[in-house]
């Protein structure tokens, strides 16, 4: 009986946090071609694909980036949750090989927002430049809400509820910096204080700029395949354990509870697929789209009880040299955010296993846990990663 | 920001009239929405709610419960602030040029919530838990749009705020 086990063997990266000489498809086709590199994989192994779209103005679907890419697949799914859709699709890719829907997965995704868009998209409101809207938005394009909105209003909501602070929130984009610091190509490398955070302007209260990610460019790439086709293969084997999903909405009008995202949903099934507990992680990998996002999926997944992120984080747990460290790239919040920042948790979390992190290398680091918010805090899937073979 | 008092056009319908053109984004009714928006248009909030008694919002050709025929319910327009922020940064026309200004979502006293900006309050005293009653502003014929002041705030007050 051939080993399934579902395996992340490749990974790529295109050019960012500016890459202006890339469109959004180019940002897909780089990044593919860097994962076959790293992972020793020939482009016609592949027989499933992933992709979620939405990368730029360039049409970049499944089905388009299928053709565009010449990928000749079995198993194909364009499943788009907004920026968790690579945790979907790591769930989905992880099904399909082991019931024998495909061996080799090629997930992609790219996105030229910053050459092309500019830096207006989290406060420019939705749909700029529409005049109606219909279906569920036409119940909030009246309102001038922004996407830092939406997130404002889950922070405000667990300020009243648990006593939340900025410090606390701040707190947060202090330690990923210090990533940055270590990521020559993140977008801000120098260092921040909590006073620096709290000092920067408001953009929708509670949350500073410094509360919010950047915008850049960027793409990525991850190759899967059979535990049994990764001994050939020339990296570590970075084992999927556990990968789970759950929605709780999509507008953020109908977030029924604003402190508490489907994390709290799909976390529990992550880790029983997992056979580990949140005190056996050792970095996590978290959407932060926001500092507000941070805290509700630590929560969530129960790495501190509910309502009490805010002194979770003050006890320096996340930092660099802490016993939980988040973000180790930069994150969103200092190095990369091209829209849907989902794939790159799984590949930092990937280069933390394989011990390549270089400066930022967490010590011993085994198990580690990508989770991606999609949507305004709609959409939420777990992965749970791991060097041994399950 | 709310659009001020403004003349007798339209005085068949309640709505406030906008000073100026309304120069938002508009709905775009379709047959499930456009009750929702010509009552408003009249002054009165509309929320559904199914034969088994479950109420929501927005307006949907079903029951996100049951899956049940929704019907309409005419609702008191008075709730409370459930959460709220004040967006200080958007590039967009016309919100650009109105900044700051209050996005709340409003808990209905009938338990629904619903997405819309406060006026008539200075935003320092904006707080989650605050009473709140609608104010319809007319967008066009046949579309009034739900805008929230503070209910102690009485019913003739009209006007800017920011």
């Amino acid at each position: 009986m051939p080993d399934r086990a579902p395996v992340i063997v490749g990974t790529g990266l295109s050019d960012y946090p500016q890459a202006p000489h890339l469109d959004g498809v180019q940002h897909h086709a780089q990044a593919m071609q860097r994962a076959l590199v790293d992972g020793g994989v020939a482009k016609g192994e592949i027989d499933g694909y992933l992709d979620a779209g939405g990368g730029g103005v360039m049409i970049d679907d499944a089905v388009t980036m299928a053709e565009y890419l010449g990928i000749d697949h079995r198993f194909i799914d364009g499943t788009m949750t907004g920026g968790s859709s690579f945790e979907f699709h790591v769930q989905h890719a992880a099904a399909a090989i082991r019931q024998g829907l495909c061996d080799t997965v090629l997930i992609t995704y790219g996105s030229d927002q910053l050459s092309r868009m500019g830096r207006g998209l989290g406060t420019g409101g939705l749909g700029r430049g529409v005049k109606r809207f219909p279906g569920p938005q036409q119940y909030e394009a009246p309102f001038g809400n922004s996407l830092v909105g939406s997130y404002a209003m889950a922070a405000q909501r667990h300020m009243y509820e648990f006593g939340t602070t900025s410090e606390q929130l701040a707190e947060i984009a202090v330690g990923v910096r210090e990533f940055a610091g270590l990521n020559p190509k993140a977008m801000y490398r120098d260092p921040i204080t909590v006073d620096d955070v709290l000092g920067s302007r408001l953009i929708a209260d509670p949350l500073h700029k410094l509360d919010c990610c950047v915008i850049s460019d960027g793409g990525g790439a991850i190759v899967m395949t059979t535990a049994e086709r990764a001994r050939d293969l020339r990296q570590p084997p970075v084992y999927v354990l556990g990968a789970a999903g759950a929605q709780t909405h999509w507008n953020i009008s109908q977030m029924p509870d604003f402190t508490d995202t489907a994390a709290s949903r799909c976390g529990p099934v992550a880790f029983g697929q997992a056979g580990v507990a949140p005190a056996d992680i050792d970095t996590i990998q978290f959407y932060d789209s926001f500092t507000i996002t941070v805290m509700l999926l630590l929560e969530g997944l129960g790495f501190c009880a509910r309502g009490e992120g805010g002194a979770f984080v003050k006890e320096g747990h996340l930092r660099r040299g802490g016993d939980l460290p988040l973000n180790t790239d930069g994150g969103g919040l200092s190095s990369s955010h091209p829209g849907m920042r989902g794939i790159f948790l799984l590949i930092e979390a990937a280069r933390q296993l394989r011990g390549q992190a270089g400066e930022a290398q967490v010590p011993d680091c085994e198990l580690a846990l990508a989770c991606g918010s999609g949507g305004w805090l709609s959409c939420i899937g777990a992965v749970i990663l791991g060097r041994e073979h399950p | 920001m709310t659009p001020g008092n403004a003349g007798p056009d339209g005085a068949e319908q309640s709505g406030e009239q906008p000073a100026e053109p309304w120069a938002r984004p508009l709905p775009r009714p379709d047959n499930v929405s456009r009750p929702f928006w010509e009552a408003a248009s009249r002054g009165e909030l509309l929320i559904q709610r199914c034969p088994s008694g479950h109420r929501q919002f927005y307006p949907r050709a079903v029951c996100t419960v049951c899956g049940d025929d929704p019907e309409w319910e005419r609702v008191s327009g008075r709730g409370t602030i459930h959460t709220f922020t004040v967006i200080r940064q958007n590039h967009a026309r016309p919100f650009r040029d109105e900044l700051p200004y209050v996005v709340a979502m409003v808990e209905l006293d009938e338990g629904v919530r619903m997405m819309g900006n406060l006026t008539d309050c200075p935003l320092d005293e904006v707080h989650i838990g605050m009473p709140v009653e609608v104010h319809m502003v007319q967008a066009e014929p046949d579309v009034g749009v739900p805008f929230w002041r503070p209910a102690a705030a009485g019913t003739g007050t009209k006007g800017a705020t920011a």
